[in-house]
């Protein structure tokens, strides 16, 4: 199992969950985040509030999925938020140990879809 | 003869008036996603200084300025001759410039109502242009037609005692027709837009239903009984459409909602706006009841039917409310409120509800053709839509370079 990690462009996020939903990924979590990684002090139009100094308003996705969704999963992402442009963000993978749906205590890979 | 009473009350109408173009601006701009609410708010605001200034220079003369045509006469312009001294045929007893500024502040929130049919996805620069063209070109003839001296629909009889027709089926209908050129918002099945802010549509609510009674009532021009009915079957409407309204919902979907209420106390003072110096309290509650129905249908069936993205529901609330509130004052209008008015058809004067409907169809047709030329002329020469990339990102920050709400300090 892995967690998939995915900084993207705020506007990317309707085009990167398409294109999860056609890989059937559907269990996704999002949320709204401030960072930057070489724009640095680039000033593109994100900046707009000027409290942020020079933080971009980015979207945080969080997709855990057994190996085999592991490519598709990147592969979307990737077809959803790519510009070729500084600043449509990273996806980063991690090995992650365990699984468990609340509901019912259902272990695993199973737990996962 | 200047009646001081009088003046102090068209003032503080026009006042309460202007208060409901920034109390619009709080009603739209919760129902919007929070990447567009400085959007909204700011093409109300700039309405409020671009329209005012146009009044003065030329709205005013081609409205109210009397004579026999598409417009009003050019020699009011810059307020040449409209001085501090009462026109008698539009008010007798306060000064023309009280009664000018008054109607500046109908000027200016009619082609505001209009930002509830294309919010979310029009050019800054598009809609400051469209706007100034629309002002010229519909509101100022249709106000001189049905206001003005010389105008033929005053002349033929037709009841609009504070501007259902010249404000709300006009903006409702140049609502419908624009939200159809434009086409729909983006991604719009997938991801349903849901207002941002319930509380801003709340507090817009109460600030628009405060500063209609300066709409209504003050329509009076002059602080009397007439003024005095005026306010009683505004508040009554209002009360009784956000009441109807919340039971509609409560019957159809189990739950009633503020929004709902909120819908429909602004449906319920649309509707009255026509009829409040001509109807008596029990047509009111009628009135106030009924159009919430009508609304309802309108914005829960009609739209998403014809599929048509009104964004606010500006065509769904305003003319549709309007309509009904007009032909309504061709049924209960009575000559026993108003020596002045007429009798409506429920008071053995059927003819004034043919003159209404003539009333209500010039506008719409009227309306609905200027309306498409001006936006097509605009959408030739500047664009009308923003790009797609634009609208995702939100109108704030690619129309304004600004945010409404930061995520840290």
């Amino acid at each position: 199992m892995k967690l998939v990690i995915a900084i993207i462009q705020p506007d990317k996020l309707e085009k990167v969950k398409d294109e999860l939903y056609k890989e059937q990924i559907n269990l996704i979590t999002v949320s709204e985040v401030l960072g930057h990684g070489r724009q640095m002090g680039v000033t593109e139009i994100y900046r707009g509030a000027k409290e942020t100094g020079n933080l971009l308003r980015k979207i945080r996705l969080e997709i855990g999925v057994n190996d085999n969704f592991l490519e598709p999963t990147i592969k979307a992402i990737i077809k959803g938020a790519k510009t070729q442009e500084t600043g449509d963000g990273k996806i980063f993978v991690l090995d992650l140990n365990e699984c468990v749906r609340i509901r019912t205590e259902e272990r695993g890979s199973v737990a996962i879809g | 003869m200047i009646n001081s009473g009088d003046t102090a009350w068209v003032l503080m109408s026009a006042a309460l008036v202007l208060l409901m173009t920034p109390a619009l601006a709080f009603f739209y701009g919760g129902m919007v996603r929070r990447k567009n609410v400085l959007s909204v708010l700011m093409q109300c605001f700039i309405v409020m200084c671009v329209l005012s200034i146009h009044w003065v220079l030329i709205g005013y003369s081609l409205s109210f300025a009397p004579a026999k045509g598409f417009w009003g006469g050019l020699q009011w312009i810059g307020l040449r001759g409209v001085g501090l001294e009462p026109y008698a045929d539009y008010a007798g007893t306060i000064p023309h410039q009280a009664f000018m500024i008054y109607q500046c502040m109908f000027a200016i929130i009619t082609p505001a109502l209009i930002i509830g049919a294309f919010a979310e996805r029009m050019k800054f620069s598009a809609f400051l242009v469209f706007t100034l063209l629309w002002a010229t070109f519909v509101y100022a003839p249709l106000c001189h037609w049905v206001w003005g001296v010389g105008g033929f629909l005053r002349n033929l009889g037709a009841l609009d005692f504070a501007g259902g027709t010249v404000v709300h089926i006009n903006a409702g209908i140049a609502a419908l027709v624009t939200a159809i050129v434009l086409g729909r918002r983006t991604n719009l099945e997938k991801n349903v837009p849901t207002p941002h802010n319930m509380p801003f549509v709340v507090l817009g609510t109460g600030l628009l239903w405060f500063g209609w009674f300066g709409f209504n009532a003050g329509s009076a021009l002059a602080a009397n009984g007439l003024a005095v009915n005026a306010f009683v079957v505004t508040n009554t409407a209002a009360a009784s459409a956000g009441l109807s309204w919340a039971l509609i919902e409560w019957l159809h979907n189990g739950k009633p909602t503020i929004f709902g209420l909120c819908s429909g106390a602004v449906a319920g003072l649309v509707a009255i706006t026509p009829a409040a110096g001509f109807v008596s309290v029990i047509p009111a509650i009628i009135i106030g009841l009924l159009v919430s129905v009508f609304c309802f249908v309108a914005v829960t069936v009609i739209k998403p039917r014809f599929g048509y993205d009104d964004s606010l529901d500006a065509f769904g609330v305003h003319c549709v409310g309007g309509i009904w509130g007009a032909l309504a004052t061709g049924l209960f209008a009575s000559k026993a409120v108003n020596a002045a008015g007429a009798n409506g058809l429920f008071f053995g004067n059927p003819k004034q509800f043919l003159i209404q409907l003539a009333a209500v169809g010039v506008t719409i047709i009227f309306t609905s053709i200027v309306t498409i030329i001006i936006y097509k002329l605009v959408d030739l020469f500047i664009g009308v839509r923003v790009d797609e990339k634009s609208e995702l990102m939100g109108l704030d920050l690619t129309q304004h370079r600004e945010r409404a709400y930061t995520i840290l300090e």
